[in-house]
Parts: structure tokens; sequence; C-alpha cells
């Protein structure tokens, strides 16, 4: 999978009497530890003062009341955790974080099926389809969300859209004129059936890269055992890829868990209630009532309920890198 | 009776897979197939699933659209400006995590992986209320600074991972054979890891042309906007064209689909490195 550059097959070596030891002085020492230090200082300059601070600010931002007024002044109001006690009394809130989280769920439970599913018949696809598979999967994967969403809410047009043309011809039911957004509940179903279908390829791909690697000795052995080919995938498969398993679901949390762009533009700028997802929600509060403060608070609330998914990934990652 | 079998069980499966494909795809061809559409011809209850007579004119009216053409050259000056600086920030940082072992080389680690992880989405009230603070709301500048940020972690974990795959033999003995450190990196390090400084700036061009929100919040003036942004505003503008609206959708795609092709297993590899050699 790693496509890491090859080393030039022939190299110099010279002959191999010890270098001469150069004397060295103990201020050069110190000058070579800091080496490090000063490549990392501009990168870390620049993750500082446009994240860090940021971060820092967010959670200033929501013990304060910042308005209109306060944006102009430069200045916010401290109020100390009237925002929170705000939201939380707030019953939309209470819904709209629920209906985040399932909408959460049902994307990255759909994605992980069908990412699998696909990974699994890549495997054994012959040559050519594979890679007709492959490149079509890749074409998917590019496709930036502005674009896919133009897409989709083409093809679900009320009046010209080719799949409600589709399903009345296939006599699924009468679909001719149905607006499918008209209902919040069809319109956040086809909003994830956008997010799902931009996100299978990543998956998908990187499955398939991991199953090339499952070693094929220990799967013959089992079949010759008498092992079933879900047998197979449970016992065998799902253990040796399951620190991949671990890494797409989370990132595939933290991904739809801030799902904004397909809501958003789906709906031309202007979601109403039902549409409003948690990323939604703390936008429309912060820059359309211009409530920065309240918006700030949904938003670390937003932080903080992803902050446990970041860590088991950040956990799987650290622990493959430290193995690397 | 077996091989016969088999060979039905093989193309059972492989026609599952161009079932997966068209599936998949459809949406893409669709797109296409509409932008290369006469005008009476997408308004239709019985949609022509090929573009036949194929016509032009939906990507000529999307082109000469008020504002095609500086969000074009807008995108590209932030995605060019983003670009540049993320890979010699990523660069050096990238070295140092790769080449050098030093005290606070795991938490700067844990620090660029959870960096990553911060919603973007939670940070634009801040950067705007900061933005605004400077001065720097509707200009390019902020749009880049804030780029840079989202982009550099992931440039960093990716180089750092090119860098490791080029043998520290190699670079020894460069030295051994009188080579500075310098000479061994000129000579040796950077033409090794310069198709991963490739694959890694292409990633960062696709992050920063498709972004959508940052731009769409920072960037209020119409000179200004980003491409993501007038696509976006396509159809609330007037009414839905979606002829012109397919053409300008697929010019927005093509560079990204172009790029994309030449660098996705190094992306794919960048987010899950190493995670089944364990």
């Amino acid at each position: 999978m790693s496509e890491a550059p090859s080393a030039p097959t022939t190299v110099a070596v010279g002959p191999a009497f010890a270098p001469a030891r150069r004397p060295r002085r103990l201020g050069l020492r110190i000058g070579r530890g800091l080496v490090p230090y000063l490549l990392l200082a501009p990168a870390v300059a620049v993750i500082a003062a446009v994240l860090a601070y940021p971060l820092y600010l967010l959670g200033a931002l929501s013990f304060q009341q910042y308005g209109l007024f306060e944006l102009i002044r430069h200045e916010g109001k401290w109020i100390g955790t009237d925002n929170y006690s705000t939201i939380l009394h707030d019953s939309q809130f209470w819904h709209v974080l629920l209906r985040t989280v399932v909408f959460t769920g049902l994307c990255v439970a759909f994605t992980m099926l069908f990412g699998t599913l696909i990974a699994l018949l890549l495997v054994r696809l012959g040559g050519f389809m594979r890679l007709l598979l492959t490149s079509g999967l890749v074409l998917v994967w590019s496709m930036p969300v502005v674009v896919a969403v133009n897409i989709w809410i083409w093809m679900f047009d009320f009046e010209f859209g080719v799949v409600n043309y589709l399903l009345t011809k296939l006599h699924v039911g009468d679909y001719v004129h149905h607006d499918w957004f008209e209902n919040p509940r069809t319109g956040l179903i086809i909003i994830g059936a956008i997010v799902v279908w931009g996100a299978i390829p990543f998956v998908a791909i990187t499955l398939f890269a991991g199953l090339t690697q499952v070693p094929s000795e220990l799967v013959e052995a089992a079949s010759l055992d008498g092992a079933g080919p879900l047998r197979i995938f449970r016992d065998i498969t799902v253990p040796i890829l399951k620190p991949i398993f671990v890494i797409l679901i989370s990132l595939s949390i933290i991904w739809d868990f801030q799902v904004f762009n397909q809501v958003w533009i789906a709906r031309g700028g202007q979601p109403t209630d039902e549409y409003f997802l948690m990323a939604i929600y703390a936008f429309v509060s912060s820059f359309r009532i211009q409530q920065y403060g309240l918006g700030s608070a949904i938003a670390v609330v937003m932080v903080l309920v992803m902050l446990v998914v970041t860590f088991v990934y950040i956990r799987e990652m650290v622990r493959i890198g430290e193995t690397q | 009776m077996r091989p016969r079998r088999k060979r039905l069980r093989r193309i059972g499966i492989n026609l599952l897979g161009l079932l997966v494909f068209v599936i998949m795809v459809f949406p893409v061809y669709w797109m296409v197939s509409t932008a290369f559409k006469k005008p009476i011809d997408i308004l239709s209850f019985t949609p022509d699933f090929l573009p036949s007579p194929a016509t032009l004119s939906n990507f000529d009216n999307a082109i000469h659209r008020p504002h095609f053409w500086s969000s074009v050259r807008n995108s590209l000056i932030v995605v060019v400006a983003v670009t540049l600086f993320s890979m010699v920030l990523a660069f050096l940082a990238a070295l140092a995590l790769a080449k050098f072992r030093f005290y606070g080389r795991a938490a700067f680690i844990v620090l660029i992986i959870g960096v990553q992880m911060v919603p973007l989405n939670a940070l634009i009230i801040p950067l705007y209320v900061l933005l605004s603070r400077a001065g720097q709301v509707d200009k390019l500048t902020g749009v880049i600074v804030t780029y840079l940020t989202f982009v550099l972690p992931f440039c960093v974990w990716t180089l750092r991972g090119f860098m490791l795959g080029v043998p520290r033999e190699l670079e020894e003995a460069a030295m051994v054979d009188g080579s500075t450190r310098f000479g061994a990196f000129v000579r040796i390090l950077l033409p090794l890891v310069a198709p991963g400084l490739v694959a890694t700036s292409i990633f960062a061009f696709i992050q920063v042309w498709n972004e959508f929100i940052i731009a769409y919040v920072l960037l209020q003036s119409q000179e200004k906007q980003t491409l993501t942004v007038w696509l976006a505003q396509f159809t609330t503008l007037r009414g839905t064209e979606w002829g012109p609206l397919m053409a300008a959708a697929s010019l927005t795609a093509l560079p990204v689909v172009g790029f994309f092709l030449l660098v996705h297993r190094r992306v794919a590899f960048g987010l899950t490195a190493g995670a089944v050699r364990g």
C-alpha cells in the first residue's frame, strides 16, 4: 500500500575506515540540539496563531455576551455560564443534538457497511473489473462536496429529476412531482445519502488495501477446517484489520458529526429548523441571529462530544506511529 | 460440474461489480451528461440518458456569468499561496520529526494528529471575530492564513512518512564519503522525497480548492469569492438553470479529478499510514 520512494539500487559506499573524529565544542553541540526546534518553530507558530488561539477564544466567547454591538466594539461582556444554561434549557438544542447523533450513527453505519462490502467485492473481482470499479470509486472520491450536493439536488429535483422518473418507471410508486425535501425526514435521508456516497470510496479503498495484506494461508487453513466465509470474516479478517476499522470508524464519526456543507447548500443557504444539525445550529445562532457567544457555547459542546472519539483515534494513530 | 459452477460464480461476482460501479458513478455521469445537453432536453419529463445532440452552450453560459473568472482567479491565488507556504513549513517540521530525536517529539506528534480533528466548523466563529478585529474579513489573506493551519498538520504527517521511507544508511554513506550533513540532505534526501512533496502539495491543492464554509463566511463581496462559493450561489441567484449549473460543477471538479487520480493512493496512505504493517 505504501509507495515510499524507492532507493536507487547502486550506492557507492566508501572505504570503511572510521571517519576522523572531529573535536566538538560544547557550543556546537548545544547548537545541534536546537536544530529540530528551529525546524518546528514556524509550523508551531502558525498552528498556535490560527488554531490554538481561536480555540481559546471559542471557549472565552462561550462565556460572553457577544452580539453585533460587541463585534463592532471588539469586546464582549462576561456573563459566566449564561449561554450554557440558555442552550441546556432550550428544547431545540436537545432535539438538534439527538438528530445529529442519529444522523451521524446512520451515516457511519451505512458508510462502513457498504465500504466493507465493496472492499470484499474488490478482492474477489477479476483484474479488469477491479480496475474499473477502483477508478469509479476514485472518481467519486474526488468530487468536491459543493459539486456533489449540486448533482444530487438535480437528480432529486421534484420536476425533472431523474430519480423520480426512474422510480415511477420502475413502478416503485407514483413519484411524479414528488418533492423529497418537503418532508425534512426524507430530505435528511437524501443529505445522508450524499454524505455516505462521498465517504464510501475512502473506506472501501482503504479496507481493500488492508484486505490484500491478510495472509492467504490463514484463510485457506480456515476454509480447509470447514469455516464458512462469514466465520472467516469474523474470526480472521476483522481481528487483523481491527486497527484500520478503529481509525475509519472514528474518522467517519468525526467527519459526519460536523456535516455542514451538504445541508447548507442543499437547502440553498436557508435550512429550516427541522434541518438543523449541530454545525448548522451553531452557525445559524452566530451568523444569522448574531449571537456569537451562544453559537460558541454550542460549538464548544460539539467539540466536547467529539473529543471522546478523537481520543480513540489519536491513541490508535500514535500506537501505529510507534511501531512504524 | 465443479469448474462450471466456479465460472458462473465468477461471472456473477463480476456482474455485481459492474452494478456497483454503475450505481456509484451514475451521479457523476449524470452531471457531465446534463452539462452537454440542450436546455430543452434537460427540462423534459422523460430524460434522455445520452446527451444527443450534444452542445457546449451550457459551458459557454457558465463561464460568461458574472464573477466566474474572478472566482477562478481568487481560488488560484489562495490555492497557490497556501500550497507554497504549507510545503515549506511542513517540510521543515517533517524533517525535524523524521530525522531528529528530541525532547517533546512525541507531544508534537500527538498535537499534529489531534489538531486535524478539531472541527473547523466550530472554529469559524472565533476566526471570524478574530479576523474582524484584525480587519482581515473579506480579504484573501485572512482566508489563506486560515487554510494554512488546517492543511499543515496533514502535510507534516504525510511528509514525515515519506522521509521515514528514505533509508538512513544512504545518508550515512554519503556522510562517510565526505559530505556534510547539509550536502547529504541536498543530494540524497531531497531527490528521494520529491515525489512525496509533489503528492502532498497536490493534496493541499485539492483541500483548499474544495473548501467552502470558511470562504463563504470570510469573503462577503462577490469580487472576492472563490469558485466553490460562486458555485454554491449559482442556484440561489437566479432560479435553477440545471444545464449551466452542471457545466459549472463539471468545470469546478475537473482540476481536482485530474490531480486526485495522481495521488489518491498516497492520500489513503497518509490517513492510515502503516495500519496493517504492525
